[in-house]
């Protein structure tokens, strides 16, 4: 209901924007012509549009607006589904939805396989009296596809058979256009209790209740569970005359004396005899029949598909037109969305999975997204502070006494100290599975900036460090990051370190590489300027040569930011336990689409703020950029 | 007395391929303290190398240049120089830019406030001490340059073609304003331009450079500065002495470039 509303809000406000920008079309000024940068300034009404347009377009592909306006819709195209599936097997024989009919193509492949023998056998270098042996039994063996397409040595009572079955669909035909079809009950009651137990659409991720909850439905229902009487009755049918049992029998012990007289040495003879008897195997049970004599079913089949089409009536336009992409199928004892409404989560059941994933007590594999935990501070300490400094301390640790205890000293005090061996109070530290892997972005980002801009500055301003250091950032700088992750992981273990490392090393050369293009594309009369105004080396490196480079260090930051956030992901997928890529990885294994979209759409999310945030330090950090 | 002598300069470049280029070659001139030097010529004939080779950014092949009797090798607070294009630091306010060289000093800010203040009034650009330099004009640009160089007091300023890039209106400005810095302060300038009124009417002293290799050809002493400083120049540029003394140079640069065509072809 609430999705319906919004649905249609989109729809309105999608109309009016586009209103709104022909409006302004018209009014514009004369001189805004074709190719004047100026017209395509200023565009806000077409954000909201472009918004519009891709979240009804993820509605629709996702079957959402099909389930919040026709929420039984689903149900009644699983009863349909359950009826084609019913269909499929005789469907199968006739040349419905296959070109041929199934007879036919068995008959045209053996018929090939028994001359590529025959050839075979022709061919091979076993002894006379065998090939003539083989010979005969493939050629015995082509003549039962003989007697089964031969109408003459029809059983007399498969063609009552047949006709009983086409009857019988005929009869379901007529009776599934009454209106008050099924009169009789069509429901176990088993069934009638999993009517009520079973949930609404889209209640368990991708599966459709299964049970018909509609009148409409019901009817389907019946239909399938008598087609699948009656197709069972069709393949209890089997084209068995006299002629072929007797014939067949015979043959049958024939190739097993043969295959017995051959000794253990006969190697090619016993393979050859072997695939006689595959194919004399696969032709007995075959079940051909001659050309027509199923046509009476295969018309009955034909007539009812048309009447089971026209009944659905306006679920077939729902069908069409609100299930792009796919349809609801029935298989077995369950009905499942195939298609893009299931790798496509709906709308509604993302927000819901995120706002539960948003949930710290949830969370995802019992880290939350984003949130804080209560740190110690001694922890802080702990890790901030380093052990030898308690060294550092005059005197001695303390030992025991002959009491059998240690007395604290100063320096003991000192070591418990900066080893975070004391309680005191908490401070919260965010934590989650978003905030480590930005956290890890944020200190590879911040370690490859801190030794990357120096060294680029340097590699920009001297022969030596241009020369020197250019092998080793031109060697390792072109290959992929990923390609260094096997090896960094193994060193460095799954945890935070080496993934750390691993984007230091990104944005170590993409930083090197811009601050080196930053120094050496100083003006050289800013360098004489500064140098005739008294400047020493450090102060032009400083007040001239470092802001000078700033764009183009500011946009390698902007870059690595990029690369880092790609690199980091996909690291994630290799190995760790907590992080946005883990997440997706491990909703990749249970096939959690909502998760997995969810993990898309919150490093989009983090990506374009990373963005945007470095656009703004950029416009205000250097304003100056190409007005020099 | 802190002149400025040039002995026996020689600068000789050589390309990558073995080439080389005699850019200037034997040159030798006294410039006294105080005086204005317009230095004209045509392109290639090394007067902006010599101008490098007193600023120190270039050491001359052999001979020397002293300023008071002490040979430059290398950059100075002494030797100010205004570029083509101002070479300001856009990352930097005009204040900042003005007081670059007295903070590289680490000079009193409060002292150093005030020079600001008193320059940006000189080059009359008071009350834009807090604007981005690389929002004013071109003239501005080059206003700055000046002041950035002058509060630094230093003995000599070098100008290469200062006013080069501006229109025509504010280069007239800009050329009195260099004279009335002259006046005022009593500096010795060195010159550089392409535009033969500019050498004539700012030169006390004027040289015409030739080229290949880059000597001083003719050398000429001009009274038109000191009249500038009193009289409109464009009064001054009809003066019949002041149209014959142009009409005389340029015919003589012409030649000079008329050669050079002809070695070509």
């Amino acid at each position: 209901m609430l999705t319906g509303l919004f649905i249609i809000l989109l729809i309105i406000i999608l109309i009016a924007t586009i209103v709104y920008g022909k409006r302004l079309i018209k009014v514009e000024k004369i001189d805004a012509v074709f190719g004047n940068p100026e017209r395509s300034k200023g565009g806000y009404h077409w954000i909201i549009a472009g918004s519009c347009s891709i979240l009804l377009l993820w509605f629709y592909f996702s079957w959402d607006v099909a389930r919040s306006f026709f929420p039984n819709s689903a149900n009644e195209l699983c009863q349909v589904a359950k009826v084609r599936d019913s269909l499929v097997s005789i469907k199968y024989v006739f040349p419905i939805e296959q070109k041929t009919l199934k007879s036919s193509d068995f008959i045209k492949r053996e018929n090939r396989n028994i001359e590529l023998l025959n050839n075979q056998i022709k061919q091979s270098s076993i002894a006379n009296k065998d090939k003539d042996k083989l010979i005969f039994l493939l050629v015995e063996t082509q003549s039962l596809i003989k007697i089964l397409s031969d109408e003459k040595y029809l059983n007399p009572e498969i063609k009552n058979k047949v006709l009983g079955v086409a009857n019988q669909i005929d009869s379901l035909s007529k009776n599934i256009q009454n209106k008050n079809y099924p009169q009789f009950d069509s429901l176990s009651s088993e069934e009638k209790i999993a009517i009520k137990k079973q949930g609404f659409w889209g209640e368990t991720g991708a599966e459709v209740p299964f049970y018909p909850n509609t009148k409409f439905g019901l009817k389907f229902d019946a239909a399938s569970k008598e087609l699948n009487k009656i197709v069972e009755q069709f393949f209890l049918i089997k084209n068995n005359s006299e002629v072929f049992e007797k014939k067949s029998k015979e043959l049958d012990s024939v190739i097993e004396n043969y295959r017995d007289t051959l000794a253990e040495s006969q190697e090619v003879e016993t393979q050859f005899a072997r695939e006689v008897s595959k194919i004399y195997g696969r032709v007995t049970r075959s079940n051909i029949f001659p050309a027509n004599v199923l046509d009476p079913v295969e018309q009955s089949v034909v007539r009812f598909e048309e009447v089971q089409k026209k009944e659905q009536g306006s679920l077939k336009i729902i069908d069409t037109l609100l299930f792009p992409g796919g349809t609801v199928v029935a298989s077995g004892q369950t009905c499942s969305e195939q298609g893009s409404g299931r790798w496509l989560p709906k709308p509604t059941d993302t927000l819901k999975e995120f706002l539960h994933l948003l949930d710290p007590n949830q969370g995802y594999k019992n880290v939350p997204l984003f949130w804080y935990e209560m740190m110690g501070i001694n922890k802080v300490v702990d890790f901030i502070l380093p052990d030898w400094i308690a060294d550092l301390v005059p005197g001695k640790y303390p030992v025991h006494n002959n009491e059998g205890k240690v007395i604290s000293n100063f320096k003991s005090n000192v070591l418990d100290i900066v080893t975070g061996n004391f309680e005191l109070f908490s401070i919260p530290v965010p934590s989650g599975h978003i905030w480590d892997s930005f956290l890890r972005v944020f200190l590879g980002l911040t370690l490859g900036i801190l030794c990357g801009v120096p060294l680029g500055l340097f590699m920009g301003l001297s022969r030596f460090a241009a020369g020197y250091f250019d092998p080793l950032i031109e060697l390792y700088r072109p290959v992929p990051p990923l390609a260094w992750a096997p090896l960094i992981i193994t060193v460095f273990g799954i945890d935070n370190s080496g993934k750390i490392f691993l984007l230091f090393i990104v944005s170590f050369a993409i930083m090197v590489i811009s601050a080196r293009a930053g120094a050496s594309g100083t003006q050289l009369s800013k360098i004489h300027a500064a140098h005739s105004l008294g400047a020493s080396h450090w102060q032009i490196l400083k007040e001239v040569i470092f802001p000078n480079s700033l764009p183009e260090i500011l946009t390698g930051i902007r870059v690595a930011i990029g690369v880092c956030w790609g690199t980091l992901v996909a690291a994630e997928f290799l190995a760790g336990t907590t992080g946005i890529g883990f997440v997706e990885n491990v909703a990749r294994k249970y096939m959690q689409y909502e998760v997995i979209w969810i993990t898309i759409f919150v490093m989009g999310l983090l990506g374009l703020l990373f963005d945007i945030g470095m656009r703004k330090i950029i416009n205000k950090t250097i304003p100056w950029r190409g007005k020099g | 007395m802190s002149d400025l002598v040039s002995e026996n300069l020689n600068m000789v470049f050589t390309s990558p391929k073995g080439e080389t280029v005699h850019a200037i070659q034997n040159l030798n001139f006294v410039l006294k303290k105080g005086e204005l030097l317009t230095v004209l010529g045509p392109s290639g004939c090394g007067k902006t190398t010599l101008l490098n080779i007193t600023a120190g950014f270039l050491r001359p092949t052999s001979g020397k240049i002293t300023l008071g009797g002490k040979e430059i090798n290398g950059p100075g607070l002494e030797r100010g120089m205004v570029f083509q294009q101002g070479a300001l630091f856009e990352w930097l306010t005009v204040a900042d830019n003005v007081n670059f060289g007295l903070r590289m000093k680490k000079e009193d800010p409060k002292k150093i406030a005030e020079k600001v203040e008193e320059w940006l009034e000189i080059v009359g650009l008071q009350g834009f001490g807090n604007t981005p330099t690389y929002q004013l004009s071109g003239g501005m640009q080059q206003r700055i340059a000046l002041a950035r160089c002058l509060i630094n007091d230093p003995d000599l300023i070098l100008m290469d073609e200062p006013l080069g890039a501006l229109d025509a209106l504010t280069r007239e400005k800009m050329q009195s304003l260099v004279l009335k810095i002259w006046k005022e302060t009593g500096k010795t300038i060195v010159l550089i331009t392409h535009s033969v009124e500019e050498a004539l009417l700012l030169g006390q002293k004027l040289y015409v450079m030739a080229p290949r290799p880059g000597r001083l050809h003719k050398e000429y002493q001009l009274p038109f500065a000191k009249m500038g400083l009193s009289t409109d120049l464009r009064q001054i540029k009809n003066e019949k002495e002041f149209v014959k003394k142009r009409e005389e140079i340029l015919t003589m640069i012409w030649n000079m470039e008329e050669e050079i065509m002809g070695k070509d072809i």
